[in-house]
């Protein structure tokens, strides 16, 4: 009987999609194609319209009182998560959404595995990556790194193949295909030369230059206390994170993943075994009012950014005593960085790289207006509180400017037109990703604590996570070394070369 | 049965075309689409084989693609590293020229060559013409070996990027003109790639499609490559005012 009523409401909506051309056709051919648009007389139109509105009403309110119809006189809010999932994922930016779409990119059998992605602010007015610079390079020191980067170049070189939907416009990332360079003085030049050495050796396409090198290439730089710098020749750039954030949401919405709004407020054990937990029910709370779902999954992925240490201290990790394995806190905190949007016609033009200078100011152009993008790193004694997102603009006046001004004197005459700030999911361990499991809890996975590289190697580590999470180990890229273990071993892998 | 199966399949073959042509293209028109295509999109939103077998045909068109543009290693072991770029542009319908020699090799409209290029071993190329072929960034690992290389056409063709652009720079001292006019896919990242080239003496950007400021785009990369000669036509200067028009053509 509800199949049969529903095969008739659904032939009624095809043969309106197909009527509704000739209606108009019909109307166009009797008054004419300028009135199409308008209708003068207030006669017998309008009264028609208003009775078929109200015999739509009626018919719905016939459908719903038949058996069958999913009509309750409760008002179930519409925007819960269902109450099952294989997969959770905790973080709706571009980690999250690498991570589902890499999921489902491998699940075998159609609908394999149920993915959710849960996500507390749809609008991302916190989130860090869209407020991040949108930069790549493969200029790291440790090999994992390096890989991560290449990899991720190598899926956005080919990104409609991956990521792209039928009948969609293709993705456009708006990428840069300018260099990263890094200056270094006198003390760290050997790092440097050291790091170009593994850099080349992994597959970068990475050159050093001379200061009279620099100089010829650069006429606008000042290399006083410039010994050595590092220059990259291809897959080193910026794109626009949001464009990459999209696409991977698209794709992965278009695959069969769940996106929920909401913040993940607890978590239920079901089962202690001897030497592990697992998590298998999360609390999720609605935005707006007190409202909940309660989700039973079987995987948990937290990848909620800046905030990962504070869910996995909510999630009831570090309930246990500080010095056993499970009492191992992730040690991620959100850092805030400002970034500072300054006009200045007589800069550098189309070839300027993405320059960091060894003093910790970096800085890019953007667009091509004479727009460029500038920031520095702060001393770890003066971090700038993280409760907020506000500006300081004294930070540009007291530690950006002068530093800038120094390396390209050009900058010595500029406006700062805009700026904002944003948070580094910060490892305070060693400033490097964490990827992996983690070793108590069975179902729990990892992929945040990147520190300011995360949107960068997102593509490499969410298909990373994924292989993880599905066939058990790594397969394309050996990140072992970037797991849990070390932290809980307390052994640092430090990256040489962070900004 | 087969009948309709085949006219449906033909249908999908055109639809595609036009939606791959649309896809290329920008995507503004305001006008819906013909009705072929939306009882397509319509069928296509409802059965997972259709969508299937769309998708299919997307993945087997960049696989022949790819195909064309692999690693002529087996060439390349035989005989030297040279003549398998030789082979491969023609095997691509291009053409080049060796250095010291003045006569160029090409293959016609239906892919037959000359093979008197193989009496030439160990002979650098010179000059290259790769216009209207589908060469791209897999493609230029067989030319990468080449230093002496002055020349590059590559007028209209369709997989050249902002990437392939980027891989440029393995000719960096020794390429003297390039011809990237009409190839839809360059944007301005990619000609900011361009910078490496110093050695470069003549460009050739007319008609891309893919920039959107051209008369600024031309003044920012003559000022990036000062010994350069730069030739973009095919774009339309005119600067529109508020209350009037001014046109300023090239």
């Amino acid at each position: 009987m509800s199949a049969w009523r529903r095969l008739h409401v659904k032939v009624r909506r095809a043969h309106g999609l197909f009527t509704s051309r000739r209606v108009t056709e019909q109307y166009t051919w009797m008054y004419g194609p300028s009135t199409l648009g308008q209708n003068l007389s207030t006669g017998k139109p309008l009264r028609n319209d208003f009775f078929k509105a109200q015999l739509a009403a009626m018919r719905k309110k016939a459908a719903d009182a038949l058996p069958g119809s999913s009509w309750s006189p409760f008002d179930i809010n519409p925007n819960l998560p269902p109450e099952r999932a294989d997969i959770v994922i905790i973080g709706g930016g571009v980690m999250g959404w690498s991570i589902a779409y890499w999921l489902k990119q491998k699940e075998r059998v159609r609908e394999g595995v149920k993915v959710i992605v849960v996500e507390r602010d749809l609008t991302y007015s916190q989130a860090s990556t869209v407020l991040s610079a949108g930069g790549i390079r493969q200029q790291f020191s440790l090999p994992e790194n390096i890989h991560l980067s290449l990899a991720s170049a190598d899926f956005m070189r080919n990104i409609n193949e991956h990521l792209g939907v039928l009948n969609e416009d293709p993705v456009d990332l708006q990428f840069n295909q300018s260099g990263y360079l890094f200056l270094a003085s006198e003390e760290v030049a050997h790092i440097m030369e050291e790091n170009y050495s593994t850099q080349r050796q992994v597959g970068a396409k990475v050159t050093l230059l001379s200061p009279t090198q620099l100089k010829e290439k650069f006429p606008w730089i000042n290399t006083d206390g410039v010994a050595l710098a590092s220059y990259g020749l291809e897959n080193e750039g910026w794109f626009d994170p949001w464009s990459l954030l999209n696409a991977f949401r698209r794709k992965a919405m278009s695959m069969g993943v769940i996106q929920c709004c909401g913040e993940v407020t607890g978590a239920v054990a079901c089962s202690v075994v001897h030497d592990g937990i697992t998590a298998c029910v999360e609390q999720v709370q609605m935005p707006k009012g007190l409202e909940y779902q309660m989700v039973e999954c079987a995987i948990v992925v937290n990848a909620a950014g800046a905030f990962s240490g504070k869910l996995a201290e909510m999630l009831g990790i570090s309930s246990n005593p500080k010095d056993t394995i499970a009492g191992t806190p992730v040690p991620v905190e959100p850092r805030k960085r400002y970034i500072y949007v300054v006009h200045c016609p007589d800069g550098p033009g189309l070839d300027t790289p993405f320059l960091i200078d060894y003093s910790g100011m970096y800085f890019r152009r953007e667009g091509l207006g004479g727009n460029y993008i500038t920031g520095a790193s702060p001393k770890e004694a003066d971090e700038p509180d993280t409760s907020n997102l506000e500006v300081d603009h004294q930070f540009f006046e007291d530690s950006v400017w002068p530093r800038l001004a120094y390396r390209v004197p050009a900058f010595e005459k500029l406006k700062v037109t805009s700026a904002w700030a944003g948070f580094y999911d910060y490892n305070t361990f060693d400033q490097n990703g964490i990827i992996g499991d983690h070793p108590v809890i069975n179902n729990m996975y990892f992929a945040t604590g990147f520190s300011g590289h995360g949107l960068q190697q997102s593509p490499a580590a969410g298909r990373a996570v994924a292989e993880l999470i599905l066939d058990g180990n790594f397969k394309t890229l050996d990140m072992r070394g970037l797991g849990f273990r070390r932290i809980m071993a307390q052994e640092p892998i430090l990256e040489r070369n962070i900004l | 049965m087969a009948a309709s199966c085949k006219s449906l399949y033909r249908c999908c073959q055109q639809s595609v075309c036009h939606l791959v042509a649309r896809k290329l293209s920008s995507s503004r028109s305001v006008s819906p689409p013909p009705l072929h295509r939306r009882i397509l999109l319509f069928l296509t939103q409802r059965f997972y084989d259709l969508e299937m077998l769309l998708s299919w045909r997307g993945q087997l068109r960049r696989k022949g693609i790819m195909r064309k543009n692999a690693y002529y290693d087996f060439t390349q072991r035989l005989y030297g590293s040279d003549i398998a770029a030789a082979f491969y542009i023609l095997s691509l319908k291009g053409g080049f020229r060796f250095v010291g020699q003045s006569d160029w090799f090409r293959a016609d409209q239906r892919g037959k060559f000359n093979w008197d290029f193989l009496n030439h071993k160990d002979t650098p190329l010179e000059e290259v013409d790769m216009s209207y072929t589908v060469i791209n960034y897999r493609g230029l690992d067989n030319l990468e070996g080449q230093q002496s290389l002055r020349t590059l056409a590559l007028r209209g063709c369709p997989e050249v990027d902002d990437w392939f652009l980027a891989r440029l720079h393995v000719f960096e001292d020794s390429l003297e003109e390039l011809d990237i006019s009409h190839c839809p896919r360059i944007t301005t990242g990619g000609l900011a790639a361009l910078r490496n080239l110093k050695g470069l003496r003549r460009l050739d950007l007319s008609s891309l499609p893919g920039i959107s400021s051209p008369g600024l785009v031309v003044i920012l990369l003559e000022e990036m490559l000062p010994q350069c000669q730069i030739i973009a036509t095919g774009y339309d200067y005119s600067i529109k005012q508020h209350g009037g028009e001014e046109e300023v053509q090239r």
